[in-house]
């Protein structure tokens, strides 16, 4: 299929096209193995056992049934583990010089701080054995009072951990110029004040997480099967806290069923399996159950937002002023306390504004940890500005759509630099904003919207926009270290060709689901004039990719492919050497097509690549001082991050009698840079759309009063399906990224950014004439019917 | 996750289980389609000791013509009821529930008699056969007897079936026309959160999903109908008496409200559809 | 317990534990691995596999139940020679995959939601595949997909 692909489009190359996924087959025709389905003889299944309080002191916990019990090998308490630990589970983000961490154990030992924490563990035979034998352990525990509510914790009503002298993790602050602030906001014509919670939401991907340690019989090496986004963060992450030598841990993610920043982290799993079969010298393995992977994988969002608008009387934003609690759960895990920090420098959103206040405290709560989630700290961001222009444009009595064209960024302003510090690179927001309302219809839908509203009718129509900007392609070194980030922001790769003209790409980028291979070979296949094909892609196994930054904040393709390009290009200078060599020409005479390196103005005159592979190889004949083979490897560290942006509108169906919310259309326009594979680019956004959708209408980790998350099954937490979405309609502009070569910008989170607030603004622009002005999320139906009734008498109600 | 282990047992015939049944009621359950019971024990809130699979007893999956009255055997499927002609002919409102239970793969599995047997108020057959005046046909050591759908949903997944009794056949008087079922969830796999079926032809009668701890018929609407109320009227008076659950997905007010509109709205249907 | 299960098209009999769930017996006991594990609460539907040429979702069934039946898993959807069936192949000309883990229990869906459903519409699809969950699509070209297999008149009714 790639192949004729190429041939459609010849000498142009592939980039740029719709090549299909190679990816496809082995995943289609369930050949594509996930860790639970590696076969390792004779691997001990742990279970887990987990503290059903939010918050209890562990007086007892006793083995001896389990270790009775069939097929039961070990069974195992955080105290018997405690000496396995050569330091507690890593955060890589402090913050703040002064942040609290409690210390976060695998395996609670006195304290258990929210439900699901670990207080032991059993191995057994099989994974049934395993779950019947942890049932059978019996723990004493003496529940102690649990901070719940995420403001409560922050007045410290109760204490998440006992000995902390508070809940506070910490607090984080960008106020460049606090007087511009008050300045602003003293002299503005219209001020709005707004607050917004952000729940908790279970990232959910298909795949649960899994685990799989094989010690290796020779070498004292464990291998590391893991469905994780991060293979080279966690070996040295394992490295570090079980006292294995880094160089002894190879990680191999086999195929990885979604991740969305669940699977980019460390988890006291990965740390258990590889500690137990150093302990036991057998390969220990964990499959997590969906009702564990509720409380044990971590959790999004999870905030309190307060975000203040400044305007004149023509609705110019003069300041944005945004106060934060954020719910770091019960512990800090990999980069909790940083996903707000991500969102901090956006709340401004793409408007040109010159006076900003940020301040955020991250908060302890006896609850799952949180941490990154498809868009980490910028769905937030983009969310409570995205509400508070519209909560603007109506105390304006303006249209949402011509107040964003007046505050826009102007395309003439790039490189622009924002007011919280960031040089955004390159951007058209008008020109997204004016596809949309064209892709929409805007007008007609506005028109059909005022009809239905005079006719009395019960199935109201809104009309919900979101223009956003994210910064993407984490992230320049020297930037995280100003974030004090506790590692860099750059990725590594390296292309060879072997003996017989085939390509081998080695990646640090690690993909579970995003078509890497697919867009990396299209790369290559351009550069070197191959087949894409005929590129393998080596990635996810620290044994083939030693060095490596991984997956997640969109950085894949335009920090990861960028490296990719650069050694491509450097493998091409050295193949234009040996081709100039064997030619008896120029180097710079040479031009590489096709494939072929042919002397200018003698096309008759050429050398293949595949050729100077084999004698590169074979180096028989080789220029002096070239040294053999066609390899080269290049490290990216990029200058900056890069913008991308949009506008998405969502046109909902509000039935008032019951409440219910129908999205019937929606449209989003995102600008991306250059593309590499617009299919890809295509699927990337429908599923953040519906996902953004998701958080809107659907989804969120309920917790009752005790701290009992409520949510722990596919059946109870409302992952939407198919019948509870429509088609997207997608456009797109192209404003390359003057940051990288390639000019692309990344779009794995741009959807999740946009939908949420062009749905919830839908909604509430559907009832704004009834006087609704809010609505929380996810917004369900009854509230929807509460707020109809809180608000102002249903017209044209039950007949 | 998986079941607590067990002693499994497959009948033959009805005789079979009855028998496996008798030796120890208390922790011995029947398994048909398995979808109501497995994924209890699959999260270990259900552990019998004994398992009976009455799934490939014989006989016990059919849709019949009885002339004034429909007969179901207990162990029809629901996409065998959703596609049945005769179904569709003489109680398409059964047929159009059973087509509405869970997602097409449950269908595929789960049958009438376990949907009913397990009576759960969120389940939308028993609502279907409540509407319908069905009559509940059950075996046991005593003998067979008949049990009126009125009389058969008692409480939260409690039904007047004895533990040593077996559901073999649900008998529905046929009601081609005059018919609606409304079903309000958040995701079309979900429960209702409240649902309506409602049946005009003859005596009109309204029942309810998830209104209760069991399936309930909304006697005040069925009153105010009987009294000849406009159908908004009668269907104010839909939550009436009745005492729905608070849970993760609605607050009792919220489906008292929804009961009164989708009674409305079902009434309205199933009048539009008498003709 | 002895159960015998053809699955593809190979019939084998073996000796399971009677609470031995269907999708374990695939994986675990016929090394068919295709077939995934979402859920606890046949919810997500990445457990589906045809039984009797119906889609079933095989964690809610036991082992024993499918004795005597016939399966039809992921791995037997594609030819021999590997050709892809048209359902896989529309998914993956139309991209309705991303990550994969969901894939191998939707496109069993498809199988038998077209056989139901020969000519559906977009709605009827969306409908149809109610029971299984994606994360990572968005659904919309799952559902072009569909369509395009069931009007590609190269299904076998």
């Amino acid at each position: 299929m790639s192949a004729a692909v190429l041939e459609e489009h010849g000498a142009a190359g592939v980039v740029g096209t719709r090549m299909l996924r190679r990816e496809d087959p082995a995943l289609l025709s369930g050949e594509a193995r996930f860790v639970h389905d590696l076969v390792v003889p004779g691997a001990l299944h742990m279970a887990v056992v987990r503290s059903p309080y939010a918050h209890a002191r562990i007086t007892s916990v006793d083995v001896s049934a389990a270790l009775g019990m069939p097929g039961v090998v070990a069974a195992l308490t955080g105290a018997d583990l405690a000496a396995e630990w050569a330091s507690a589970m890593p955060c890589a983000w402090p913050v703040t010089a002064d942040m609290q961490s409690p210390k976060h154990l695998p395996v609670a030992v006195d304290e258990a701080c929210y439900t699901g924490d670990a207080v032991a563990v059993v191995l057994a035979g099989s994974q049934a054995e395993a779950q019947d034998a942890a049932a059978a352990v019996a723990v004493g525990y003496e529940e102690l009072p649990a901070a719940v509510d995420l403001e409560d914790a922050a007045r410290d009503d109760a204490l998440a951990h006992v000995d902390a002298p508070s809940n506070r993790a910490y607090t984080w602050e960008l106020v460049p110029d606090p007087d511009a602030v008050r300045r602003a906001f003293d002299e503005a014509a219209v001020t709005v004040k707004e607050r917004y919670r952000q729940q908790r939401l279970i990232p959910a991907a298909m795949e649960p997480r899994g685990v799989c340690v094989v010690p290796q019989p020779f070498g004292g090496e464990f291998v590391v099967y893991s469905s994780t986004q991060i293979p080279h963060i966690l070996r040295t992450m394992l490295g570090l806290t079980t006292g294995v030598p880094e160089d002894r841990i190879r990680v191999i993610a086999p195929s990885v069923g979604g991740g969305f920043g669940s699977k980019l982290d460390v988890y006291a799993e990965e740390l258990l399996c590889l500690a137990l079969a150093r302990r036991l010298r057998r390969p220990v393995r964990w499959s997590e159950e969906r009702s564990e992977a509720a409380q044990a994988t971590i959790h999004g969002r999870g905030q309190v937002q307060e975000i203040e608008l400044a305007a004149d009387a023509d609705g110019r934003v003069q300041a944005v002023r945004v106060h934060l609690l954020a719910d770091m759960g019960a512990y800090l895990q990999l980069v909790t306390p940083g996903v707000p920090i991500l969102g901090a420098f956006l709340y401004h959103g793409t408007y040109d504004v010159p006076a900003y206040s940020f301040t955020c405290t991250g908060v302890f709560t006896n609850k799952t940890p949180t941490d990154a989630y498809r868009g980490a700290g910028r769905p937030e961001a983009t969310y409570a500005i995205e509400r508070a222009m519209d909560a603007l444009a109506r105390k304006l009595g303006m249209d949402p759509a011509e107040l964003r064209r007046r505050n826009y960024i102007g395309a003439d302003r790039f490189p622009y630099s924002s007011v919280a510090g960031l040089v955004f690179d390159s951007g058209d927001y008008e020109a997204a904003l004016d596809k949309a309302l064209e892709l929409v219809g805007y007008d007609a839908l506005r028109h059909e919207q005022a009809q239905r509203r005079s006719d009395g009718a019960t199935k109201l129509l809104g009309v919900g926009l979101s223009s956003y900007v994210e910064m993407c392609g984490l992230a320049p070194s020297r930037v995280l270290a100003s974030l004090h980030y506790v590692a860099g922001g750059w990725e590594t790769a390296t292309v060879r060709m072997l003996p017989t003209g085939k390509v081998q790409v080695v990646t640090g980028a690690t993909p579970h689901g995003q078509g890497h291979v697919t867009s990396w070979s299209m790369i290559v296949a351009d550069k070197l004039g191959v087949l894409p094909d005929d590129v393998e892609v080596l990635h996810s196994d620290t044994g083939l990719s030693p060095l490596g930054l991984d997956t997640y904040g969109s950085r894949s393709l335009s920090v990861g492919g960028t490296a990719i390009a650069l050694a491509a290009d450097r493998l091409v200078d050295k193949a234009r050497l040996l081709a100039a060599h064997r030619l008896e020409a120029a180097p710079e005479d040479l031009e590489l097509s096709d494939g072929q390196f042919v002397v200018r103005g003698s096309p008759s005159t050429s050398i293949g690549i595949g050729t100077l592979a084999f004698e590169a190889f074979t180096a028989h004949d080789l220029p002096e001082g070239m040294e053999p083979n066609l390899e080269a490897s290049a490290t990216y560290d990029p200058t900056n991050f890069t913008f991308p942006f949009g506008t998405h509108v969502a046109v909902v169906e509000v039935d008032t009698e019951t409440g219910r919310v129908d999205l019937v259309r929606y449209v989003g326009v995102d600008d991306c840079g250059n593309q590499i594979n617009p299919l890809i680019v295509d699927g990337q956004v429908h599923g953040g759309i519906a996902q953004g959708v998701a958080q809107a209408l659907y989804e969120e980790a309920s917790y009752d009063e005790r701290g009992n998350l409520l949510t722990t099954t596919l059946a109870d937490y409302l992952v939407p399906a198919a019948s509870e979405l429509p088609s997207f309609t997608l456009g797109r502009t192209v404003t390359p990224s003057p940051s990288n070569p390639l000019g692309v910008k990344g779009v794995g989170e741009a959807g999740t950014i946009a939908s949420t607030p062009a749905v919830v603004n839908a909604v509430v622009d559907a009832l704004s004439h009834l006087g609704v002005e809010d609505l929380e999320m996810p917004v369900t139906p009854e509230r929807v019917w509460r707020s109809i009734g809180a608000s102002a008498p249903v017209q044209g109600g039950a007949r | 996750m998986i079941p607590a282990s067990f002693e499994y047992r497959r009948a033959g015939s009805v005789e079979d289980a009855l028998g496996w049944l008798a030796e120890d009621p208390d922790s011995t359950k029947l398994l048909a389609g398995g979808h109501s019971l497995l994924p209890l024990m699959k999260l270990r809130l259900a552990t019998p000791g004994v398992l009976v699979d009455v799934g490939r007893v014989p006989g016990l999956s059919y849709v019949r013509d009885a002339g004034d009255h429909v007969a179901i055997g207990a162990l029809t499927r629901h996409r065998d009821l959703e596609i049945s002609e005769v179904a569709r002919a003489s109680v398409p409102l059964l047929a159009h529930v059973a087509g509405q239970v869970g997602d097409p793969q449950v269908r595929h599995r789960g049958t009438i008699g376990g949907s009913l047997a397990h009576g759960d108020p969120a389940s939308d057959l028993p609502a279907a056969v409540l509407a319908l005046d069905a009559t509940m046909v059950a075996d046991g050591p005593r003998g067979r007897r008949e049990i009126a759908a009125s009389d058969f949903f008692r409480g939260f997944l409690e039904t007047a079936l004895e533990p040593d009794e077996m559901l073999t056949e649900i008998r529905v008087r046929k009601a081609p026309s005059g018919w609606a079922f409304q079903k309000f969830n958040r995701r079309a796999q979900d429960w209702a959160i409240v649902g309506v079926a409602a049946v005009l032809d003859g005596e009109p009668r309204v029942a309810l999903v998830n209104m209760g701890s069991t399936t309930v018929r909304a006697r005040g609407t069925e009153e105010a109908l009987a009294a000849g109320a406009e159908a908004a009227d009668a269907a104010a008076r839909a939550a009436e008496g009745l005492e729905p659950p608070s849970d993760l997905h609605a607050s009792a007010e919220y489906r008292r409200h929804l009961a009164t509109v989708l009674v409305r709205r079902a009434l309205v249907e199933a009048a539009a559809a008498r003709g | 317990m002895r159960v015998t299960v053809t699955v593809n098209g190979t019939t084998e009999t073996h000796d399971v534990e009677t609470r031995m769930l269907l999708v374990h017996y695939l994986r675990e006991v016929r090394g068919l691995t295709g077939t995934n594990i979402g859920c606890d609460t046949t919810s997500c539907g990445a457990c589906t596999v045809l039984l009797d040429g119906e889609s079933v979702k095989s964690c809610t069934l036991l082992a024993v139940q499918a004795d005597g039946g016939e399966i039809t898993t992921i791995e037997g959807m594609a030819a021999p020679d590997g050709t892809l069936h048209p359902i896989q192949q529309a998914f993956h000309e139309h991209h309705g995959l991303q990550c994969g883990f969901c894939t191998p229990g939707m496109v069993m869906a498809v199988a038998s939601l077209l056989k139901e459903h020969p000519d559906p519409t977009e709605a009827e699809v969306r409908e149809g595949l109610e029971g299984n969950l994606c994360r990572c699509t968005g659904y919309h070209n799952i559902v072009q997909a569909v369509l395009a297999a069931a009007h590609s008149g190269e299904l076998v009714p």
